[in-house]
């Protein structure tokens, strides 16, 4: 779908504007076409999406390119860092009043997921932070949403305010607060109707809960798969409400959540829960730089472009590029790279997330068994410093020994020892044909 | 004849109410798109790369999409060349064209598949917070209002109070609801729902199912027996599959209407909550990869506020500043 289609297209983005030292407008541009769509693709409002690329333009144009990056990872770089940033800011952390209770307003559409999110929070203040909620339930106009309510309360084995639903909503949380007072609770969460943000007499009703019971939070109920409507609805519940802050629902979806960025953008308001699934402990801190990747759709580059940073180290690159050219290319060597390799990561992930690999065939849907790396490994570590210098010398003998030393087959090292060789034989082919040329790129791992 | 006259001829043969729902409902949007577009003609001179680039944004805030706005502009382009277009008031009429054949298949399209020997069978599914309940409320409301007799099964024994929710709308469309506890087998229900509006005669058995996120491969599974279970009680049933999308969702919409559509040969789509600011573009998107007909829209909080969908209508309500401009009277 959407998703593999903009991979390949970043991929073809890289591939072209490789190998310079610095970025170019012109590489800046490019990029910046395919991460607008990028943004777009998920759900970003337009507006927001083209405020964002002007500003990463600015600043990405004229930039030194790291040594382990190519100019088009690097705008990825400024992009991400970009994104994190605005989406970050506060951490998520609820504003507890001075003198309890804290009183906590939910808001939001229809079925952004408010009365859950209640139950779910009320849960998370008592656990973490060891308070004693009450939870009023001040939607009267749902068919059963009191019932709702009630009935995560009691799975929960928290305390529901209500008063039926014909009382007034904002009887309901003046008289939960005092209730809640009266008992000792020292957080209350009100629970509100659904409502559109254009409805202005339910806006108002808003209003006057508000009013009546001077919230210390009132949290914005956000479903991570609304599309380009969210600035409307965020601005509006913002400027009748001033939120304080902004819970992300239904994140375990396959979305990847733009709207989270649209509502930081026009709210300035930080999203402080994300909600991840449909059990009562599934609320977790919202972390923005995850969600800066998750957004882009492009995690898995950006995580590899940091991995490569931190693993690779230049220097033995370098070297064994000069054993691969030479062709003195060791079991030891081999080793080694497993090494960085595996630094990294899973190797399936890994291969994945390369640059390139999703248009080798074959490797797409290849499967990569952790486990077979391990015995790789046992294999090599149980040969003799000579063998594994100069595998030509491994006969029947040195076979069985090393097998048996490994605690593997006879068949398995013969399958390794063939593996070496072919692979050896590729890298002269390669060799051959990259003659002259300087490749800097470290991802030409040559057992790939 | 132009296009905007055959389409006000069209919507003239139609009833009032109707148009009037449509157009009522989707004011926020047309104020938002309609003007937009009118704007956007009167301020260029001649089409070019950023008249369609700005129209371009016009449609992806109506969450249209990414690959669906490029292929339209596309056609408009082409559209603009092969007539010569050069004047973008001249080319006002050919975007709603476009748009229009878009979603156009058939004026049959929206009617439901009734069963017309006995009991018809609709299965509602969809992610959560969609509104699945609330629709079947409201058209069981439909149905009885025709006449005919409506049962209710409550398939959503998972959140907390879904059965209360369904059993209050059942008080409300004056029809009976089959049930069993929070936490019993979905497809026990739907079970006996089948046997019940058998042995009662009934017409039309709406079937109510819990939210689940697509990528819940548990739960979808769990549909496809509750499916199969209908099918198995009743040769030919589920008539319908009806797949409910929140018009404010994104194009994560297009997942969900693939996924559901796999999983239990989805037939249609209603579309809710069309009465906010949220323009419900992804059904132009759905409808070019999936080609998944919108059979009905929801416009309010009321039990009668749903309509059939009617493409005409839709985008007469989207575009009707457009059109009256058309005639000489003043655009907002």
């Amino acid at each position: 779908m959407a998703f593999e289609n903009l991979a390949d297209r970043l991929q073809n983005t890289f591939r072209k504007i490789r190998g310079k030292g610095k970025v170019t407008e012109a590489d800046v541009k490019e990029m910046a076409r395919e991460v607008r769509l990028a943004l777009l693709e998920a759900d970003v409002n337009f507006k927001v999406v083209k405020d964002f690329i002007n500003k990463v333009k600015e600043r990405a144009v004229g930039q030194e390119v790291l040594k382990s990056l190519t100019p088009g990872q690097q705008v990825i770089k400024v992009v991400q860092e970009e994104l994190t940033a605005l989406m970050g800011g506060e951490q998520s952390k609820i504003q507890w009043a001075e003198k309890p209770p804290t009183v906590i307003m939910l808001v939001g559409l229809q079925g952004a997921g408010k009365t859950t999110t209640t139950g779910k929070l009320a849960n998370y203040a008592r656990k973490h932070f060891n308070k004693k909620p009450l939870l009023v339930a001040a939607d009267v106009y749902r068919p059963a949403a009191i019932k709702q309510l009630e009935t995560l309360g009691k799975q929960l084995g928290i305390p529901v305010f209500s008063l039926g639903e014909q009382a007034d909503p904002v009887d309901i949380a003046k008289q939960g607060v005092e209730a809640a007072k009266a008992d000792h609770h020292d957080v209350v969460f009100i629970d509100t109707a659904g409502r559109l943000h254009v409805d202005d007499e339910m806006m108002a009703e808003l209003v006057k809960i508000k009013e009546a019971v001077s919230p210390h939070e009132i949290l914005l109920v956000v479903d991570a798969m609304t599309g380009q409507d969210a600035v409307n609805v965020a601005e509006s519940f913002n400027q009748t409400l001033d939120l304080t802050g902004v819970v992300l629902t239904k994140l375990d979806a396959d979305t990847r959540g733009g709207a989270a960025l649209s509502v930081k953008a026009v709210t300035g308001k930080s999203i402080k829960f994300a909600a991840t699934g449909e059990k009562l402990d599934a609320l977790e801190p919202f972390y923005p730089d995850r969600m800066a990747s998750r957004i882009l759709g492009m995690g898995d580059v950006l995580t590899l472009i940091e991995k490569a940073q931190a693993a690779v180290d230049a220097e033995k690159a370098k070297e064994m590029e000069q054993k691969m050219r030479t062709l003195s290319f060791t079991f030891d060597d081999f080793l080694d790279q497993l090494a960085q390799v595996r630094k990294m990561g899973p190797l399936e992930d890994l291969l994945s997330m390369l640059p390139g690999a999703g248009r080798i065939k074959g490797l797409k849907n290849i499967k990569i068994d952790e486990k077979q790396i391990a015995r790789v490994e046992a294999i090599i570590r149980s040969m003799t410093p000579e063998e594994k210098a100069n595998p030509d010398i491994i006969n029947a003998s040195r076979k069985r020994r090393i097998a048996k030393g490994s605690g593997t087959s006879i068949q398995d090292v013969n399958r390794l020892i063939k593996q070496f060789n072919d692979m050896k034989k590729m890298m002269k082919q390669m060799m051959g044909m990259t003659k002259g040329k300087k490749k800097k790129n470290p991802f030409n791992l040559p057992f790939m | 004849m132009s296009f905007f006259k055959r389409l006000k001829e069209k919507i003239a043969g139609q009833t009032e109410a109707v148009t009037g729902k449509f157009k009522n409902g989707l004011t926020k949007t047309r104020a938002s798109v309609a003007t937009r577009v009118n704007q956007l003609v009167k301020r260029y001179r001649k089409i070019d790369e950023d008249f369609f680039e700005e129209l371009e944004d016009i449609l992806i805030s109506a969450d249209v999409g990414v690959a669906t706005v490029t292929e339209l502009v596309d056609r408009l382009k082409d559209e603009a060349k092969s007539r010569n277009i050069k004047d973008p008031e001249a080319l006002r009429e050919t975007i709603v064209e476009v748009l229009s054949g878009m979603l156009t298949k058939s004026a049959e399209e929206p009617q439901l598949r009734l069963n017309p020997d006995g009991l018809t069978v609709i299965l509602v599914v969809g992610v959560n917070g969609v509104g699945k309940t609330t629709t079947i409320g409201k058209l069981a409301h439909r149905f009885k209002q025709e006449g005919k007799k409506v049962l209710l099964a409550a398939g959503d024994t998972f959140r907390a109070a879904a059965i209360d929710q369904l059993e209050v709308w059942g008080e409300r469309a004056g029809v009976d609801v089959i049930k069993h506890q929070e936490g019993a087998d979905p497809a026990a229900v739907i079970y006996d729902a089948v046997h019940a509006a058998r042995s009662r005669g009934v017409d039309v058995l709406l079937c109510d199912t819990a939210g689940r996120l697509q990528n819940k491969v548990n739960l979808m599974k769990e549909l496809e027996k509750v499916k199969r279970v209908i099918a198995r009680e009743l040769p030919g049933a589920p008539h319908e599959v009806l797949l409910v999308l929140d018009a404010t969702t994104g194009q994560n919409a297009l997942s969900q209407a693939k996924v559901f559509g796999e999983a239990t040969d989805v037939t249609g789509i209603v579309l809710t909550k069309l009465d906010g600011t949220a323009k419900g573009g992804i059904v132009f998107a759905i409808r070019r990869e999936l080609d998944l007909p919108v059979k009905f829209v929801t416009l309010g909080e009321g039990i009668e506020d749903i309509e059939p969908f009617n493409a005409d209508a839709f985008v007469y309500g989207l575009f009707s500043d457009m059109i009256q401009g058309e005639d000489g009277t003043p655009s907002a």
